[in-house]
């Protein structure tokens, strides 16, 4: 009998989870909640509305497939504009006609059908060591250069931030010039790829490569950590192709899921997210450049300088992404 | 062996059998999508890579953790030397440890821009890599030997508990018949303590062909991989559960392999206990040897890495303090502490049907409840919000029916789910524990039983349990272990608002931030260590 009742309770317990949830608003991220938790708090303070987050590096497109109309789910945030592009693919978000969003977000960084709008842009810098090498005007091109050999250091081609960085390639050269690309760079490694972006700045510190390929906001985010501050100090950060192009961005982003039970309020949190508030946060806590015009960057961030972004509309990139992930495969690029 | 052994025993393991496999059908299924020729393509290009390394680092993880277990847990269990009761406890703390941290840490500490490298370049003053030669860490060499630091005591446990159920009568005979330790250890210890090896090695295997963390730090892309790749960059569900099909026929093998390798072979004892006089006294250099052994395995694999999680947790206290570590610890303890309760339940039940049942088809059901262990825990997830999620949609269509409110995602996004993923998950490690005690309990004992007239409710109750006390135990606890540390179905599962410390440190790991999350898995760490220790009273516990 005490089985019985131990058994109830269980299933009593595992129901309260469900309806407590049903009073705050439930986010879906793919990026870590660490990095939003502070933004989020301050707008529970502002209206009220407790807000819930899921963090996951990976699935959630699918588990928001599976839930269907029954998902809980009311906003989703992803690191990277491939993820956001998954999202509208598979149908699992709904166009949000926001005049305040519209307003704050430029008309590059969200969908031409506003189911997705960018919250933050990070540039995919080409590091260059400071002793060996000094500030140098780079292209992505250059990186497949046989005068490199031996002497770049990237994380895995499969990470998001490489995938979307071939696709532009791609996009911009082809599916066959690219892959010639991939293999002079594969050829100039000065190691296997391997560990992230951070871990590429610490390589040249060290000596082991002189170039590496990382988003900006890891220097900044280097500079703040005391143990790390002498490693992001060995580096220059120069941004590509300013000569033609422009640099390849990536963006973070969010979307208001399908599904979303509290419309209203998620609606209410995503204009937060694009106030100058959330994007003053943003960008002094994740050292990210800002998506709102009139926000400027953090000083830190300001004082690399101004660049030339690329102008390709983002989501023309999410039609060279599976192309790229083919291409890496078939280089081996990280074999 | 019972005759008339009623039919709802039969029954009732194969519901549990087939409830347990689900997942599996849901992935097996899926397999059966188009899948727009990935799978040409990868059998093109990376494949063949990926095969040759997931099959070379499990042999390699199983060849290098079976040797350095099989000493510790001999020495432990039948010799004496200077610190064994020690040992025989702290060899098992590196279960407590997440592999992913390990890896980590050895990564950092090993590579070329790490502390070691970095301080032998400053003292020889050696400028690049081509100056000097240091072993990369991000090999396939590097991953085995790291996995089999953090996976031995699997084998360790089961070869210890193994070598201390040996009954000390069939020892006397052996000492009386002239044979010395060397000898009894290779003629008598080693082949009675196969079925458990052969069951440690199994986990080991398992543990390896699952893991996506570790390898991926170390840069060796083995099928696991592919599958995440498919699944998440090409977006095919299909191809990434064709990939997973074939890591299930890998494992399969192996353990099909083994099992037919051993299967005349079949080692009854009777329960009787070693004393303290039954083991060998080491002579005063063996004694030391024996210790120096000891303590660098648990060095390597615990102290170090763990003295450097405590210099991170140290150094980044202030950031990474907040007052939410309790309730995530409860988070942990409460899943944790059912999972095992609910696996090793599962796996009495189904070893006992297995074991008692006349036919020969109740052997099947313990088979395919253990087939959960291989699976990656991202794809397991998907297996198991499938059924779950068809599940409620269901309910909520009958409350429809009735004009009501459904109550939502009350399987799918419960704990439920969490619970239910992490039972399909680490029910092998339950049915392996109990396997093995069984695997020693003679079946005169049942025929006994049965002259008597006991009924099979009252055979389990009253002689199997109290048998099956220590692996049930060993079940228990291993299970608790790995569900605190478990991660990527974790991740996937958890219901809206559940944070576990698993999924709190992992937060920070991903990003390489280890040192944010240190304390975190300094805590994972210790709830783990409570368990351990009590694991091995029950198993010294000598009544």
């Amino acid at each position: 009998m005490k089985f019985v009742k131990s058994l109830a309770f269980l299933g009593l317990a595992c129901f309260a989870t469900v309806v407590s949830a049903a009073e705050t608003l439930t986010v879906y991220s793919y990026r870590q909640a660490f990095l939003i938790e502070p933004i989020l708090a301050d707008f529970t303070k502002e209206t009220g509305v407790k807000v819930d987050v899921v963090f996951s590096k990976n699935g959630i497109a699918e588990r928001l497939a599976r839930e269907g109309r029954l998902s809980p789910a009311d906003l989703i945030l992803t690191s990277d504009f491939s993820r956001l592009m998954e999202l509208v693919d598979k149908e699992l978000v709904q166009p949000v006609n926001s005049k305040t969003l519209s307003d704050n977000i430029p008309h590059a960084l969200r969908s031409p059908q506003d189911d997705w709008y960018a919250l933050t842009k990070r540039v995919r810098n080409i590091y260059s060591s400071k002793d060996r090498i000094g500030p140098i005007a780079i292209d992505y091109e250059e990186l497949a250069d046989p005068k490199f050999k031996g002497k770049i250091c990237t994380r895995s081609g499969k990470h998001p931030y490489n995938i979307s960085l071939v696709a532009s390639m791609i996009a911009h050269h082809g599916e066959q010039e690219t892959k010639i690309w991939l293999e002079g760079v594969k050829a100039n490694l000065a190691r296997k790829p391997q560990g992230n972006d951070r871990a590429q700045v610490k390589a040249v510190k060290e000596g082991l490569c002189d170039i590496a390929i990382g988003n900006s906001y890891y220097l900044g985010k280097m500079l703040q950590d005391p143990n790390q501050v002498s490693w992001a100090e060995a580096v220059n950060i120069n941004f590509p192709n300013q000569e033609n192009r422009g640099s390849h961005i990536n963006v973070s982003g969010m979307a208001l899921a399908k599904h979303s039970p509290h419309k209203e309020n998620a609606i209410k949190l995503m204009e937060y997210l694009s106030s100058d508030a959330a994007q003053k946060a943003y960008a002094e806590v994740n050292m990210e450049y800002p998506v709102k015009l009139n926000v400027a960057p953090s000083k830190l961030v300001a004082s690399w300088g101004e660049f030339k972004a690329d102008e390709l509309p983002i989501y023309k990139l999410a039609e060279y992404h599976k192309v790229a992930v083919k291409l890496l495969d078939e280089v081996k690029f990280d074999l | 062996m019972i005759l008339g052994f009623a039919k709802r025993w039969s029954v009732t393991s194969y519901v549990v059998a087939a409830i347990l496999t689900l997942p599996l059908v849901a992935i097996v299924i899926q397999t059966a999508a188009p899948d727009e020729s990935i799978f040409p393509h990868l059998l093109n290009t990376v494949l063949p890579t990926y095969v040759l390394n997931t099959l070379l680092l499990m042999l390699s993880v199983c060849f290098w953790a079976t040797a350095i277990a099989i000493p510790a847990a001999w020495l432990v269990a039948r010799c004496d030397f200077p610190g064994r009761r020690v040992f025989q406890w702290a060899l098992l703390l590196p279960l407590a440890m997440p592999a992913y941290v390990v890896a980590y840490v050895y990564t950092d500490l090993l590579d070329y821009a790490g502390p070691i490298q970095r301080g032998l370049r400053h003292l020889f003053n050696w400028q690049s890599p081509q100056d000097y030669f240091f072993p990369d860490i991000r090999t396939l060499a590097g991953a085995s030997v790291i996995l089999a630091l953090v996976l031995f005591p699997y084998i360790y446990l089961l070869a210890r508990t193994a070598f201390l159920e040996q009954s000390s009568s069939l020892q006397h005979a052996a000492r009386v018949m002239g044979c010395g330790p060397w000898r009894s250890f290779w003629r008598l210890s080693l082949p009675m303590a196969r079925p458990a090896l052969a069951v440690g090695a199994a986990l080991v295997a398992m543990e390896t062909v699952a893991d996506f963390a570790t390898v991926s730090y170390f840069s060796v892309p083995t099928l696991t991989t592919a599958v995440y790749d498919t699944w998440l960059e090409y977006g095919s569900l299909s191809a990434a559960a064709k990939l997973s099909a074939i890591m299930l026929f890998v494992v399969f093998g192996i353990i099909g392999i083994e099992r037919f390798a051993r299967r005349r072979q079949k080692l009854f004892q009777k329960h009787t206990e070693l004393n303290d006089g039954d083991r060998y006294t080491l002579s005063k250099t063996q004694g030391y040897l024996a210790l120096g052994y000891c303590f660098g395995l648990l060095l390597l694999a615990f102290l170090l890495p763990f003295m450097i999680l405590m210099g991170y947790g140290w150094q980044y206290f202030e950031v990474s303090w907040n007052g939410n570590f309790l309730n995530y610890a409860v988070n942990s303890l409460y899943i944790a502490v059912l999972v095992s309760i609910i696996t090793v339940c599962i796996a009495v039940l189904l070893m006992f049907v297995r074991r008692c049942s006349p036919r020969k088809a109740d052997k099947l059901p313990s088979r395919f409840a253990s087939t959960g262990y291989a699976l990656p825990g991202t794809v397991l997830a998907i297996g198991v919000l499938v059924p779950l999620t068809y599940l409620d949609f269901v309910i909520n269509d009958i409350y429809a029916y009735f004009d009501a409110l459904g109550p939502g995602l009350i399987l799918s996004g419960s704990i439920f789910v969490l619970l239910f993923g992490f039972s399909v998950r680490f029910v092998a490690i339950a049915i392996g524990s109990v396997e093995t005690s069984y695997k020693r309990m003679s079946p005169t004992l049942d025929m006994a039983a049965m002259t008597m007239g006991l009924k099979p409710k009252i055979l389990l109750w009253r002689v199997h349990l109290p048998l099956l006390r220590k692996g049930i135990f060993a079940g228990l606890l291993l299970v608790f272990i790995e569900s605190m540390k478990e991660l990527p179905a974790a991740l996937l599962l958890r219901p809206v608002g559940f944070e576990n410390l698993a999924t709190y440190v992992y937060q920070f790991v991903s990003d390489e931030q280890l040192e944010h999350g240190a304390l975190a898995a300094i805590v994972i760490v210790l709830v783990g260590l409570i368990p351990l220790i009590y694991l091995n009273r029950s198993l010294e516990h000598r009544s």
